[in-house]
């Protein structure tokens, strides 16, 4: 049971991280853009959702109702307004572009909240658990997180391979050209991928907030875990990104059972360990 | 006689920096196939861009039914009744076969081709049309891109390099499916490598050569040293 408790906890945080993976697993899939500014992006939905519960006293997870639009929305017109202009080539200015966005988003937010670090309250789900056996309880949150994960990664699945917006997807990322000559419009369905991916940067920002404490400047240690749990998966993807979050939490799990100072650098270890033996990932679909 | 259904008229392209069309006038008949002819680099697959809407001509106009297809977007044209098979096919690699052949139908233009008329044309494609387009022969994937084609209901049709890269006899049977898909009236333009089967399979011709038509008449009319001179320009 000594080993067993945190390899458990380990497999359900590794839901959170693949739902910070996931909305960066389906731009990188679709339009082949590194978004450098998907942590803030994340810790931007998380002040969102701050603000909305102070505003409104809703428990935070009631406030996805309108972060997750909202966030989509977002998603939408960043994409219309300003990353089409450099989607679909070269894959260095969209790089340089969304790092600006992330020192953007980070300064913007530490203007408006200061970096006090905050934390979000879903009532008794916060500390509840479920007894399984004596010895290994299993939270409410990282149970629901997980079981949020999982929902989101399936429901993403389906919608890249069985709608008619997700062969747009597919369309567009295989050949922009005779996409459009079948009348897809490229800038649209790009910008509709970007929304969808926000709308899961909501949900992970949320769960994100009433897990931990966050403050303005914790984006980028967030997108380090999206990364590593893409890639740990296999580019391209959404199953491979979910298990690449799970060995990333399972491996912390073991690492701060040893020894708490070794969590995080347990995980980053697994991912060298990785990516020495599998370059590619262990489950990659996209080529290049 | 009646307007013709595609009228190109004084096409100036510019593909990068360097001019690729010059002063290119051509019209084409329902029903007529018009064979495109000339080496690599004469303009032909460049010609197909301006048409099709993804390269923006420099000058002249293109008209179909008499109403010009300039300014609008390449999905308004293939709206319009202009199709094309590219060049080296471009089938959406991470889509099925199906998902293909309704792409190709995405922009809901009415006439008789469906998925079912397709899959009567080629029936092998039924058979694998669950499977992704990459795991199908080179003559296969060739079937897909004319049908992706055909579902948008063209009335104007370019094949590009349609034996490109195909063992002959699958060439053959390709050519052999041709009338099935040309009975309907449409019509066609062939960019083909092969030149003696180009003039066969087609009513008129019409060769490029550096960006201009360097011939153009009945496919029967002209001597093998003609067209060789016009070909190559010697």
């Amino acid at each position: 049971m000594e080993w067993i408790n945190p390899i458990v906890q380990g497999v359900l945080i590794g839901g959170l991280y693949a739902l910070f993976a996931a909305g960066l697993s389906l731009i990188f899939g679709v339009m082949r853009l590194v978004n450098i500014a998907h942590g803030d992006l994340i810790v931007l939905a998380a002040y969102l959702a701050f603000s909305l519960v102070g505003l409104t006293g809703l428990n935070p997870l009631m406030c996805l109702v309108l972060v997750v639009p909202l966030m989509g929305l977002l998603g939408y017109a960043l994409q219309m307004g300003m990353l089409n202009r450099v989607s679909g080539g070269d894959v260095l200015p969209p790089l340089i572009v969304t790092f600006g966005l992330s020192i953007l988003i980070q300064n913007g937010l530490w203007t408006l909240y200061t970096a006090d670090g905050h934390k979000l309250s879903a009532g008794a789900l916060d500390t509840g658990s479920l007894p399984i056996v004596p010895g290994l309880d299993i939270g409410y949150m990282p149970l629901l997180t997980f079981v949020a994960a999982v929902a989101i990664i399936a429901g993403l699945q389906y919608l890249f391979y069985r709608t008619a917006l997700g062969r747009a997807f597919r369309a567009v990322s295989d050949d922009g050209e005779i996409a459009q000559i079948m009348g897809l419009d490229r800038a649209r369905v790009f910008a509709f991928a970007m929304a969808l991916s926000m709308a899961v940067v909501a949900v992970a920002g949320v769960f994100l907030a009433i897990r931990t404490n966050f403050d303005p400047f914790i984006g980028p240690s967030r997108l380090l875990f999206g990364f590593e749990a893409v890639i740990i998966g296999g580019l391209g993807n959404l199953w491979g990104t979910l298990a690449g979050g799970v060995i990333l939490g399972v491996a912390q799990g073991i690492g701060a059972k040893i020894d708490p100072g070794y969590q995080i650098l347990a995980g980053h270890i697994a991912f060298l360990v990785i990516l020495a033996f599998r370059p590619r990932g262990l489950f990659p679909r996209i080529d290049g | 006689m009646a307007d013709p259904l595609l009228e190109v008229s004084d096409l100036g392209v510019c593909y990068g920096a360097a001019q690729a069309v010059h002063d290119l006038s051509f019209t084409l008949n329902a029903g007529e196939m018009l064979a495109l002819i000339g080496a690599n680099g004469a303009g032909k697959s460049t010609l197909f861009k301006a048409i099709t809407g993804l390269v923006p001509p420099r000058r002249g106009d293109i008209r179909l039914n008499a109403r010009t297809l300039l300014g609008l977007a390449p999905g308004r044209i293939t709206a319009a009744g202009v199709a094309m098979v590219p060049e080296g096919r471009r089938l959406f690699r991470s889509l099925s076969v199906e998902e293909n052949l309704i792409l190709g139908g995405n922009v809901g233009r009415k006439g008789p081709w469906s998925l079912d008329k397709v899959y009567a044309v080629f029936p092998i494609l039924k058979d694998k049309r669950h499977q992704p387009g990459p795991s199908l022969s080179g003559g296969q994937q060739q079937m897909v891109a004319i049908g992706r084609a055909l579902m948008s209901n063209p009335q104007v049709l370019l094949l590009d390099e349609l034996s490109l890269g195909l063992a002959p006899v699958v060439i053959k049977d390709i050519y052999a499916l041709l009338p099935a898909i040309l009975g309907e009236g449409l019509a066609t333009i062939l960019v083909e490598q092969d030149v003696s089967r180009a003039l066969k399979v087609s009513q008129r011709c019409l060769c490029m050569l550096e960006g201009r038509a360097s011939l153009a008449g009945a496919s029967g009319d002209f001597s093998h040293a003609e067209i060789s001179a016009a070909y190559f320009g010697t």
